[in-house]
C-alpha cells in the first residue's frame, strides 16, 4: 500500500536496500538511485515531447480547418515516430562558413535548457525531482539558457537571416524578462517562499490566479514571449527572415529546436498551472474532507497536473494560431510602456495589501486581493482608452488639415 | 533530501540533461548520409549568391532599452529577498521597498520623457 501513496520513495528505498545489500557504499547507492530517477524523469519528458508533436500538429490542423495527421496508426498517433525517424536519417548539412563548435552546441543547449526545468517540476506531492528553496530563480535562470541557445545558433550559422533572428531574440529577451521576473515576485509574496512545491501547497485554499488575475495575465504574456511563439515569434518570422535562427539547421539538429520549443511550451503550461492554478493540488480545500481524500493520491495528482499543464499548453497554442505577428518596435513599446509599469503596480499592490489585509479572514483577504486587481485592470483599460482616443483625435485633425490644404 | 544532496541532484540532472540530446545527434551522424559539396554547403539566401560576411557590426536599435533592462534586472535581485521576508517585516519597511521601486520607476519615466523609449 505504501507504493500507492509515495511511489518514488517506495521504489527508491527498495532499490537502495538492494544496492547496499550488494555491498555498495551508502552514498554511491544514493547517487546511482538519483541517476536512475533522473533518467526515468527525462525519458518521461522525452516521450511526452514525442506525443506533443502529434498534439501540436493535430490542434494546428483543427485551428486551420484541416484534418491533420491521420494516416499512420489510429488518429495518426504513430506520425511523430515517423517524423523522428525522418529527421534522424536526413543529411546533416553544416554551412561552410559556420563557427562549427558553437553551431553544434546550440541545438543541444536548446533542448537541455528545457529538460533541466523538469528537475524542479512537481508532478505530484511525492513525484518530483528536487524541491529547491530557490526554485523561482532556477526557473528564470534555466529559461534564459534557451534564449542563449537561440542567440548562439543565429550567430554561428554565418547567415544574414539567422543573425537578424538572433538580434531580434535579444530584443525579445530584454523586453519580456523584466515583467516576468517582477511578476514572479507576486507568487513569492503570496506564498512566502520561492520553492515551487511550497507555492503549490500555498494554493490548497485559493488559487493565486484568483488572488491576482493580473499577475497571471502578465506571466502568460511574458511566458509566450520567452517561448518565442507567435505573436512574439520575431526570431523565426517565416514570412520575413525565412525561419530566422534555425535557417541553416537540418536533420536532427533542427529536430531539437523544434522538439525543444514544444516541450518548452508544455513546461511553461505546467509552470502556469503551478504558479497560478494550484499545480497538482488546488482543490479549494476539498481534499481535506474525508470523502475526497482520494484526491491526495499521487497518481490522481499527476493526472490533475498533466491536465492543467495541457490546458495551459492549449491556451498558448490557441494564442499562437489566432494572432498575427507583432512588430519589433511595437513589442518593445508594449513591454516597456505597458507591461513593466503594470507589473510594478501589481507588485506594489500585492506587497502592501498582503501586509494590510493579513489580519482579515481568508475570504476577506482573497476578495480584497481580487477586487484590487480588478480595479487596477479597469483603471489600466480606461487609461488605454483615453490614450487611444487622443491618438485618434490627433490623427483626425492631421487628416482634416491635409484635406483643407 | 538535505540541501547538499539537492544540488548534487541538480548537477547530475544537468549532466544527463546534456547527454540525452547528444545521443540522437550521434546516432544521426552514424546513420545519416553525408555527401557534402560546395553548393550544398553554401549559405542559404533565398537562391541569391551571398555578398560579404555576415559577422559584421550591426546596429542594435534597442541599445538604450538594454541599458534600462540592466538597471531593472539588478533591481529584481534586490527585490527577491525583500519579497521573501515581507511577512516578518513591519509595514514601514515594506513601504521603504516601495520607495526603492519608485526610484527605479522615476528612472524609467526619465528615459520615457527623454524619448529613449521610441524606436529610432
Amino acid at each position: 500500500m505504501a507504493f500507492l501513496y509515495d511511489p518514488v520513495n517506495f521504489i527508491a528505498g527498495w532499490a537502495h536496500g538492494i544496492l547496499t545489500g550488494w555491498g555498495l557504499v551508502d552514498s554511491l547507492a544514493t547517487v546511482i538511485i538519483y541517476l536512475i530517477g533522473i533518467t526515468v524523469l527525462i525519458v518521461f519528458a522525452m516521450v511526452l515531447d514525442v506525443m506533443l508533436v502529434w498534439v501540436e500538429r493535430k490542434v494546428v490542423a483543427r485551428f486551420q480547418d484541416r484534418l491533420g495527421p491521420n494516416r499512420i496508426g489510429p488518429f495518426g498517433l504513430i506520425q511523430p515516430f515517423a517524423d523522428i525517424i525522418k529527421m534522424v536519417i536526413k543529411e546533416d548539412i553544416t554551412p561552410a562558413g559556420a563557427d562549427r563548435i558553437v553551431y553544434n552546441i546550440a541545438p543541444v543547449l536548446a533542448a537541455s535548457s528545457v529538460i533541466i526545468l523538469w528537475a524542479i517540476l512537481p508532478i505530484a506531492s511525492s513525484i518530483y525531482g528536487v524541491d529547491l528553496n530557490v526554485g523561482i530563480l532556477y526557473l528564470v535562470a534555466a529559461g534564459s539558457l534557451g534564449t542563449l541557445a537561440i542567440i548562439m545558433a543565429g550567430w554561428s550559422s554565418n547567415n544574414k537571416y539567422a543573425l537578424l533572428g538572433a538580434f531580434r531574440m535579444v530584443a525579445n529577451m530584454i523586453s519580456y524578462e523584466i515583467p516576468m521576473v517582477i511578476i514572479l515576485l507576486v507568487p513569492t509574496i503570496l506564498a512566502d517562499t520561492m520553492s515551487i512545491k511550497g507555492i503549490t501547497q500555498a494554493q490548497s485554499g485559493v488559487w493565486f490566479a484568483i488572488l491576482s488575475p493580473l499577475a497571471f495575465l502578465i506571466f502568460l504574456i511574458s511566458a509566450i514571449a520567452e517561448l518565442g511563439r507567435s505573436p512574439f515569434d520575431l526570431n523565426e518570422a517565416e514570412s520575413e527572415i525565412v525561419s530566422g535562427f534555425n535557417i541553416e539547421y537540418s536533420g536532427m539538429k533542427f529536430g531539437w529546436f523544434y522538439a525543444g520549443e514544444l516541450l518548452h511550451a508544455f513546461t511553461f503550461g505546467g509552470f502556469i498551472a503551478i504558479l497560478f492554478f494550484g499545480g497538482y493540488g488546488g482543490f479549494f480545500g476539498l481534499e481535506r474532507i474525508g470523502f475526497f481524500s482520494w484526491l491526495n493520491n499521487p497518481f490522481v495528482q499527476a493526472v490533475v497536473f498533466i491536465t492543467k499543464a495541457m490546458f495551459g499548453y492549449w491556451v498558448i497554442m490557441w494564442i499562437k494560431y489566432s494572432m498575427p505577428r507583432i512588430r519589433i518596435d511595437h513589442m518593445l513599446a508594449f513591454n516597456w510602456k505597458f507591461l513593466t509599469p503594470l507589473a510594478l503596480v501589481v507588485l506594489v499592490n500585492t506587497a502592501i495589501l498582503s501586509k494590510v489585509l493579513v489580519n482579515l479572514p481568508i475570504w476577506g483577504y482573497a476578495l480584497g486581493m481580487f477586487f484590487s486587481n480588478i480595479l487596477i485592470g479597469l483603471i489600466t483599460i480606461e487609461i488605454l482608452r483615453a490614450y487611444g482616443r487622443k491618438q485618434r483625435i490627433a490623427e483626425g485633425n492631421l487628416v482634416r488639415q491635409v484635406a483643407h490644404n | 533530501m538535505n540541501s547538499e544532496s539537492e544540488w548534487i541532484y541538480i548537477g547530475l540532472f544537468l549532466v544527463i540533461g546534456i547527454i540525452v540530446p547528444i545521443v540522437p545527434l550521434v546516432f544521426a551522424r552514424i546513420v545519416a548520409p553525408r555527401k557534402p559539396n560546395p553548393i550544398k554547403q553554401s549559405t542559404y539566401e533565398c537562391g541569391i549568391e551571398t555578398v560579404g560576411d555576415s559577422w559584421v557590426q550591426f546596429k542594435a536599435q534597442y541599445y538604450v532599452f538594454a541599458l534600462v533592462f540592466l538597471a531593472f534586472d539588478v533591481e529584481a535581485v534586490f527585490l527577491f529577498p525583500w519579497a521573501l521576508s515581507l511577512k516578518q517585516l513591519p509595514l514601514f519597511v515594506v513601504l521603504e521597498g516601495v520607495l526603492f521601486i519608485s526610484i527605479l520607476v522615476s528612472g524609467l519615466i526619465f528615459a520615457w520623457r527623454k524619448g529613449m523609449m521610441e524606436w529610432v
